[in-house]
């Protein structure tokens, strides 16, 4: 709303409501100029999230750890899948998982308490989404701590494909924004909005080869696994860590298409329904 | 040029007749196509300009549109129709303590709500030490501020809000704050905005600090102007249709005598 509507005369920025352009544009100038604003709201939550616990911020490390050794207790046994390294194939999943669990999920949480902050003084609401993305960024980077204290461990090869990850820790990301602001803007119209979506990102979960092998799945259900965006994702950041390779150029452009797809969704569909927000009571 | 305009400009808020509150629920009357909204106009064809340097009062009775029309200067809502022209940068008063976090500590807090309010970390820091000493809060300020009293948590938050500079200072009665040393500080730094010709736009139902801070008052009544002009003659007017309308509603008198109901 300020960037593009607001135009320098001399010292004075002017804001004109008659004078808007693209909304698309206008609310990534805006995010843009709020910045800091990002920054601050994502060193809020870290510091807030670890002030009061004795172990701070080794907590991020050792969830993720106690979880999968829980989880490989169980699986190895159950499943009894010939998976060799169980552990590094599961925390590569589960790591990248929680990351986008755990930002679309905060957004829709979060969704409400942030449209009351923005009812009472301007701020562009996609901060709120960045925001999420950027503790979800910062926990999945310290997460990668455990992740190779494991490897070294376990004498797993440490492949150099590993300097492909940014790559698809971005496309993840794109992702999971995209759908951030899908369920942002439902939630702030919406109550049952963020219960239906923790109830599917449960299903969710184990519908996406994590604690499996996609090979495991039979093949009249493979539908379910090319249908399934979260598929594409976990393997493009999997097959770095575990397999040694680079992602398939098929593979990378599925992924890339999707995350793109739904990010330029998510951000088109936020930006129009932005303005309503405010004059919701 | 003016410092705010306002041509022509209505607010509606669009209310389902029933509050729809799930999804569910919105599919469900959506599909047997029972989805009613009744138009509430929160402001109807508002013209006003105020030039730089002004300190105008926004009077009227609650819900009048006085909130409403502070949104759009802030630029919190658009309006419906019509157009808002605002020159120069804006500091709203709206909510003090808005943001504030309990856990983290005085220092982190100013520099959340000078985010809040558009301003970089680095500028922040810049304005940290002044911050802190017109807040008076300097052995404090390491603490988290769960640890504060009430006032001192708005002292805080007054001293951020006005250390930003603006053209256009929006004030909803938020100098009731702090003690009443405080509250000479705070008078002090809005003179200080005014002799420095900032513009202040300032929303109260307290007539006498109106007519103390303001020359000129606008009366907003059911989302129309109802009166612009001279603060005294102004806030005169409001007073004497406040209580002629209290008395109307109050009028019916009580039965004559006792126990014959």
């Amino acid at each position: 709303m300020s960037a593009t509507a607001t135009t320098d005369v001399g010292s004075a920025p002017v804001y004109d409501s008659a004078r808007r352009g693209s909304r698309v544009l206008e609310e990534a100038l805006a995010l843009w100029s709020y910045r800091a604003l990002v920054h601050e709201l994502v060193i809020r939550d870290i510091k807030v999230r670890y002030k009061r616990s004795v172990l701070g911020i080794f907590w991020t490390m050792l969830a993720p750890l106690l979880n999968m050794v829980a989880l490989t207790l169980v699986f190895s046994a159950l499943l009894r899948q010939q998976i060799q390294n169980y552990p590094v194939f599961f925390l590569t999943g589960s790591i990248l998982w929680a990351f986008f669990s755990q930002t679309t999920s905060s957004a829709a949480l979060q969704s409400q308490d942030c449209n009351e902050i923005a009812k009472r003084i301007y701020i562009p609401r996609s901060v709120f989404v960045a925001a999420a993305i950027g503790v979800g960024l910062v926990n999945l980077a310290l997460s990668m701590v455990p992740l190779l204290v494991i490897v070294l461990v376990t004498g797993f090869p440490l492949h150099p494909t590993w300097v492909f990850l940014p790559v698809s820790v971005l496309m993840t990301a794109l992702f999971a924004a995209g759908i951030a602001l899908l369920l942002f803007t439902l939630a702030s119209r919406f109550a049952d909005v963020r219960e239906m979506y923790l109830v599917l990102v449960q299903t969710w979960f184990f519908l996406t080869p994590i604690v499996y092998h996609p090979s495991i799945v039979p093949p009249r259900f493979r539908f379910a696994l090319w249908a399934n965006p979260m598929y594409y994702l976990i393997q493009t950041f999997r097959k770095p860590i575990y397999d040694g390779v680079i992602p398939s150029a098929g593979l990378l452009a599925a992924s890339t298409l999707l995350s793109v797809i739904v990010f330029a969704t998510g951000w088109v569909y936020f930006c129009h329904r932005v303005d309503t927000f405010a004059y919701r009571t | 040029m003016p410092a705010i305009r306002l041509e022509g400009v209505s607010v509606r808020y669009r209310i389902p007749r029933e509050r729809i509150r799930t999804l569910k629920e919105y599919a469900i009357r959506r599909l047997k196509r029972r989805v009613v909204y009744d138009d509430f106009d929160a402001l109807s064809d508002v013209g006003l300009e105020i030039q730089a340097g002004e300190t105008v009062g926004v009077i009227g009775r609650n819900g009048a549109g006085k909130s409403t029309l502070l949104r759009l200067v802030a630029r919190i809502i658009q309006p419906t129709a019509g157009r808002v022209v605002v020159a120069g940068t804006v500091a709203p008063l709206l909510e003090l303590g808005l943001g504030l976090h309990g856990e983290l500590t005085g220092r982190e807090n100013v520099l959340l709500q000078g985010a809040l309010l558009g301003f970089s970390r680095s500028a922040m820091k810049q304005r940290m030490e002044r911050i802190i000493a017109f807040a008076e809060l300097e052995e404090f300020i390491d603490a988290p501020i769960r640890t504060y009293s009430t006032g001192m948590a708005a002292r805080l938050a007054f001293s951020v809000a006005t250390d930003v500079d603006p053209d256009i200072l929006i004030v909803d009665e938020a100098l009731a704050v702090g003690d009443e040393r405080f509250q000479i500080k705070c008078h002090d730094r809005m003179e200080a905005f005014r002799q420095a010709g900032k513009t202040v736009l300032l929303v109260s139902h307290a007539m006498a600090q109106v007519r103390d801070n303001c020359r000129r008052a606008i009366w907003i009544h059911e989302g129309r102007v109802r009166r612009d002009g001279d603060a005294g003659e102004v806030t005169q007017a409001y007073h004497l249709w406040s209580v002629e309308s209290a008395q109307i509603v109050s009028a019916p008198p009580l039965p004559a005598t006792a126990g014959s109901a």
